[in-house]
């Protein structure tokens, strides 16, 4: 379970985020919709422990245990995994590589196969995000996260700059990395499949496309540093396509 | 006929265009007498050990023969493979009259008073030469060890592929544990002829006082290949190389690839300079140089002298822990429709390559050696695994120094 109670974050002396209460339990998958510049990346990072996100009030509890302070790795090791929207380019350091790292020093780790399933094959033996296209580092972000298999995964906008073929396939892969994808199982009811469940996920939208693969149990309103809406996804979706976020976040004040 | 000796006598003196001067009169040069060793696993565990590190096996796995020069004095020589053969040069000197057409005939006699040191007090060095199409599978490997500290290591090595042969070198250079202090001064002459192959990778291990003056001139002919590796990431004091390669024949290629280390107190100004002079002839001089403490200057040169030549440069500096990397990347173009471009980067490791690893799962110690060895792989397309494994090892055990 992730918390994060009255969180305020500075970056390079500005406070982009002013007052942030989340909860998400256990199985569950939020959406975060908001205009740009409203600080829906500097949560993901600052969740993640990237140290220039300066957290200045509040706290984030992970799994019963304050992160606030901890280390970007020690994070990643209690299982908090991110899908970036830019990752960087690493020289020299492979994509097969990078699936490896992921997947953890005593992991066997069957990186063929699982490129197979999101169509990279052919991209393992290239430097890591070097050249690669929208669609390309959203599936390398996506095989990296499967290898790492985290509690709870945090993705930056998974459908920028893909194009429709990839966005089906991108959908399907997070809708089964959350478990939420649908099949006939002979021996559990779909209602105890979802009992089951226990990936978390925190996904950030503009567009609204992932909603098309996936369900959600909830949407987030970010505005302006601060949490405004908490309510159904597709509700909240429906109130910015129609009306725009300025009348939307009129709820909040 | 040329005077090599009153040639080199002039400039005894000279002072190199590049690098700190050297004082040749604090080293000693006196012939170090060493056996013949049949066997080179005879050797004693410490000196494999070191010219392990530099890519010689003792047991000559995985090679096609073998030069061994200790100090002044070759201790062991000789081909496994029929069409390659290996001559200590002074005994090429003495038997072979071939060898005068090659003999200081790339690198002037006069440019220095280190290429007159190597005139006017040669110890000995290595001829290769891979016969008329003779191809090897295997590299030969060479090794060129000091053992006598405060020694001066006068060497002069010539390596010729001959027409349509492919032949690649590995070339060690070391110093043993208890040679502290001392200086190498290296000639090397490189032709590679028509359609011939040659790899030549040189891995140096030198120590914390040793003063390093390579200096090398080669030629290639029509659809020749000479591929030049160079490593060096153990500490050296003073290490100035600047080799030159001419392109003569249509198609010609030359690619130099260098990866340095800077330690604390090490000085090295490594470049590379190709003319190409025939057309169609390419050119790629690739650079990465870590300093961690060490001052480094990178150069590279390329002269475009004829229409459609093609050319690329690319100096990458990583600056660890202080020191300076200086990248002086040089074009020179002198016809229309040269294709030339250089690139050159200069910085810290990026904090968010850092950061995207550790959150993967590494911590910051393991994902800036991550990194580190990122940078120092650099794919080097024709060169055999054989060689491939041995650059590999070499930026791998140079990794704990680094950090």
């Amino acid at each position: 379970m992730l918390l994060i109670e009255d969180l305020k974050v500075e970056l390079a002396g500005n406070e982009i985020l002013k007052h942030i209460d989340l909860e998400i339990r256990q199985g569950e998958t939020h959406i975060l919709f908001g205009p740009n510049g409203s600080g829906k990346t500097s949560l993901l990072m600052t969740i993640m422990g990237y140290p220039q996100y300066k957290v200045t009030q509040g706290k984030i509890i992970f799994k019963g245990e304050d992160i606030t302070h901890l280390p970007v790795n020690e994070r990643a090791g209690m299982g908090i995994g991110m899908s970036y929207q830019r990752p960087p380019t690493i020289h020299g350091v492979k994509t097969h590589q990078m699936v490896r790292i992921c997947a953890g020093k005593e992991k066997e780790v069957d990186v063929e196969g699982l490129a197979g399933q999101v169509n990279f094959t052919d991209f393992l033996g290239r430097d890591i995000n070097d050249g690669f296209s929208g669609g390309e580092i959203k599936r390398s972000e996506l095989l990296q996260l499967m290898a790492q298999d985290p509690a709870i995964l945090l993705f930056d906008e998974p459908e920028s700059g893909v194009d429709l073929e990839n966005m089906s396939l991108i959908g399907t892969t997070i809708g089964k990395l959350l478990q939420r994808d649908f099949n006939i199982d002979p021996v559990r009811s779909q209602k105890e499949r979802k009992k089951e469940r226990t990936r978390m996920g925190l996904i950030i939208t503009h567009t609204g496309f992932i909603l098309d693969y996936i369900t959600a149990d909830k949407g987030q309103l970010l505005f302006k540093g601060e949490m405004t809406c908490a309510s159904n996804p597709r509700e909240i979706f429906r109130c910015i396509s129609e009306v725009g976020y300025e009348e939307c976040v009129k709820c909040a004040i | 006929m040329r005077n090599l000796e009153e040639m080199a006598s002039k400039a005894s003196d000279k002072k190199a265009a590049l690098g700190p001067d050297i004082d040749l009169a604090s080293y000693q040069s006196s012939p170090v007498p060493h056996d013949y060793i049949e066997d080179l696993t005879s050797l004693s565990e410490v000196d494999k050990q070191r010219m392990i590190i530099s890519g010689v096996d003792a047991q000559e796995r995985e090679r096609c023969g073998t030069f061994v020069q200790k100090d002044t004095t070759v201790i062991h020589s000789c081909s496994k493979q029929e069409g390659i053969e290996i001559i200590p040069i002074r005994k090429a000197l003495e038997e072979c009259d071939w060898i005068h057409e090659y003999y200081w005939n790339l690198v002037a006699v006069d440019a220095d008073k280190y290429t007159s040191k190597a005139e006017l007090d040669l110890h000995n060095g290595y001829v290769i030469r891979a016969l008329p199409g003779s191809k090897t599978i295997y590299p030969v490997q060479a090794c060129l060890y000091i053992d006598k500290d405060g020694l001066s290591q006068n060497v002069h090595n010539i390596i010729i592929a001959e027409e349509g042969s492919e032949l690649h070198i590995i070339t060690g250079c070391a110093t043993s544990p208890h040679a502290k202090r001392g200086l190498h001064v290296g000639i090397s002459e490189f032709y590679v002829k028509k359609n011939a192959k040659l790899s030549f990778t040189m891995i140096h291990n030198w120590a914390e006082e040793m003063a390093v003056r390579p200096r090398s001139v080669g030629r290639v002919e029509e659809g020749g290949l000479f591929l030049n590796n160079y490593i060096c990431m153990r500490p050296v004091k003073s290490l100035q190389m600047y080799p030159t390669t001419h392109l003569v024949g249509k198609g010609a290629t030359a690619r130099f690839y260098s990866l340095l280390v800077g330690s604390p107190g090490s000085e090295m100004d490594v470049g590379g300079r190709v003319f190409l002079k025939a057309e169609e002839t390419k050119a790629e001089i690739v650079s990465r140089a870590i300093t961690n403490s060490g001052n480094i200057i990178a150069r590279g040169d390329l002269i475009g002298e004829v229409n459609g030549v093609k050319a690329h440069l690319e100096c990458r500096g990583l600056i660890i822990n202080g020191g300076s990397i200086h990248a002086i990347p040089e074009l020179t173009g002198k016809a229309d429709g040269v294709e030339m471009s250089h690139e050159a980067a200069v910085g810290k490791i990026a904090q968010d390559e850092i950061l995207y690893l550790m959150s993967r799962g590494l911590s910051e110690d393991e994902a800036t050696s991550t990194i580190v060895r990122g940078f120092l792989s650099v794919d080097i397309p024709g060169l055999p695994p054989q060689l491939k494994a041995e650059i590999d090892r070499a930026v791998e055990a140079s990794d704990k120094d680094v950090l």
